[in-house]
């Protein structure tokens, strides 16, 4: 980001505004696609995120420390919140896949606004893809063990008790819901909402920076609102960045319940 | 610029790197796997600890609750029975007072019968021999003054004692 603000500070230009290629960022070093920041800063989140909950959860005390009082609440929040409510009885055989999806996904989320990191890996769209293809072959795996695989495709392509004509629309919509939409919903909310929150963030932050800098006293005394405006966003994308690691989670929960209940 | 470079080969936001999703799938196996086996099995063992314990201290407290209770019973029981105990011993001292004081009362009215009727006896005793010695005393005054009256000297024994048995008839025949 630096390296682009200065880019167009030099080149006398006037304004670029923020694009797609902003988030290809070059490997820092080499030549390879496996020394990108998105590729350390999610190496950094699994680090991150197991060594907290290592320490956290280590003593296993009845009475709690603070730090495993932390822990327990983020864990029993997925455990009861989206593992128990929604999942039933079952739940816990994927309290362990939730856990880790949240705590993944909200970690890199995060990522985004922590300074000196300060970029979400969501908004590169392999991460989601990945995240969403866990999902998808474990709640039709769950489906499917728990059915028998032709009772299982035989409920999603014919909706019981629904009049037969109307199988002719619905078969195709039911059909494309669990095998394509359900999985590329997933993956492109999470990195729609991680790749236009940063974009909005460089928005507000090198507009500022521009405007201080490379531009008339007009537009340099309304610099500070810009960097202010980006300020407001941060603690919005803040909000966005958990949500969205809720969500993730929740629709996962949501599917995995949808197999394992007998009709959809 | 590098970047401009990547840009061009990589424009299309929706194509993902091949990099990119390896590095995803490792990253999210491994950080599945530690969780799974370092974290969750902690937490759960926690929570299972904290429940027993929640658990066995309510067990507990109703385990003392009943014992408390059946101790209360116990000396509720106890207590029915001494006062029971107390009760039949007052009654009993009551009987036992009652027939006491009965037995004196007999006793008591038996010597005063006793007494009275010994009285009675020395009285009775006490009058014969009052009459007796009043019936000699009196034969020997009234011959004597009537003797000393008439002047005339009754000393034959046998004439006296004639007068004397007929005086006496008289007055009891004029009683």
């Amino acid at each position: 980001m630096g390296d682009r603000v200065r880019s167009f500070q030099f080149s006398g230009e006037g304004f670029v505004p923020p694009s797609t290629a902003d988030f290809n960022l070059p490997p820092a070093f080499g030549h390879s696609e496996y020394t990108t920041k998105p590729v350390f800063l999610v190496f950094l989140s699994i680090i991150v995120v197991s060594a907290f909950f290592i320490a956290a959860s280590r003593k296993a005390a009845i009475v709690p420390s603070k730090l495993q009082f932390a822990g327990e609440s983020i864990y029993s929040f997925v455990r009861h919140d989206l593992g128990e409510e929604i999942i039933g009885h079952e739940f816990m055989r994927f309290v362990p896949f939730l856990f880790t999806l949240f705590t993944f996904v909200l970690t890199n989320n995060v990522f985004g606004i922590v300074p000196f990191l300060q970029f979400p890996a969501m908004s590169h769209v392999g991460f989601p893809y990945v995240l969403a293809l866990f999902s998808f072959f474990i709640f039709h795996a769950v489906g499917i063990k728990k059915q028998g695989l032709g009772k299982y495709l035989r409920g999603i392509a014919f909706m019981p008790g629904v009049p037969k004509f109307v199988y002719i629309l619905l078969t195709p919509i039911e059909i494309a819901t669990f095998f394509i939409v359900r999985p590329l919903t997933l993956s492109l909310r999470l990195f729609a909402n991680m790749f236009a929150g940063h974009l909005l963030l460089l928005v507000f932050i090198t507009g500022g920076d521009y405007m201080l800098h490379d531009s008339h006293t007009f537009l340099k005394i309304l610099s500070p609102f810009s960097f202010t405006m980006g300020i407001g966003m941060t603690f919005f994308e803040f909000m966005v960045q958990c949500l969205q690691a809720y969500i993730i989670t929740l629709l996962t929960a949501l599917f995995i319940a949808g197999a394992l209940a007998d009709e959809h | 610029m590098h970047h401009l470079l990547f840009a061009e080969a990589a424009a299309n936001p929706l194509v993902p790197k091949t990099a990119e999703l390896i590095v995803g799938f490792i990253a999210f196996t491994l950080l599945f796997l530690v969780l799974r086996s370092r974290v969750v099995p902690m937490f759960e063992k926690a929570f299972a600890a904290r429940t027993e314990a929640i658990q066995g201290g309510i067990e507990k407290a109703e385990r003392a609750q009943r014992e408390a209770q059946a101790a209360l019973t116990e000396y509720n029981a106890q207590l029915a029975d001494a006062r029971g105990e107390a009760t039949k011993i007052r009654e009993d001292a009551r009987t036992q007072g009652a027939a006491i004081l009965e037995e004196l009362r007999t006793k008591a009215q038996e010597e005063a019968a006793r007494i009275l009727a010994s009285a009675h006896s020395s009285i009775e005793a006490e009058r014969q021999q009052a009459i007796t010695s009043l019936r000699q005393e009196v034969g020997t005054l009234a011959t004597d003054l009537a003797s000393k009256i008439v002047g005339e000297a009754l000393e034959d024994q046998v004439r006296q004692s004639r007068i004397v048995d007929r005086f006496l008839e008289d007055l009891e025949k004029s009683k």
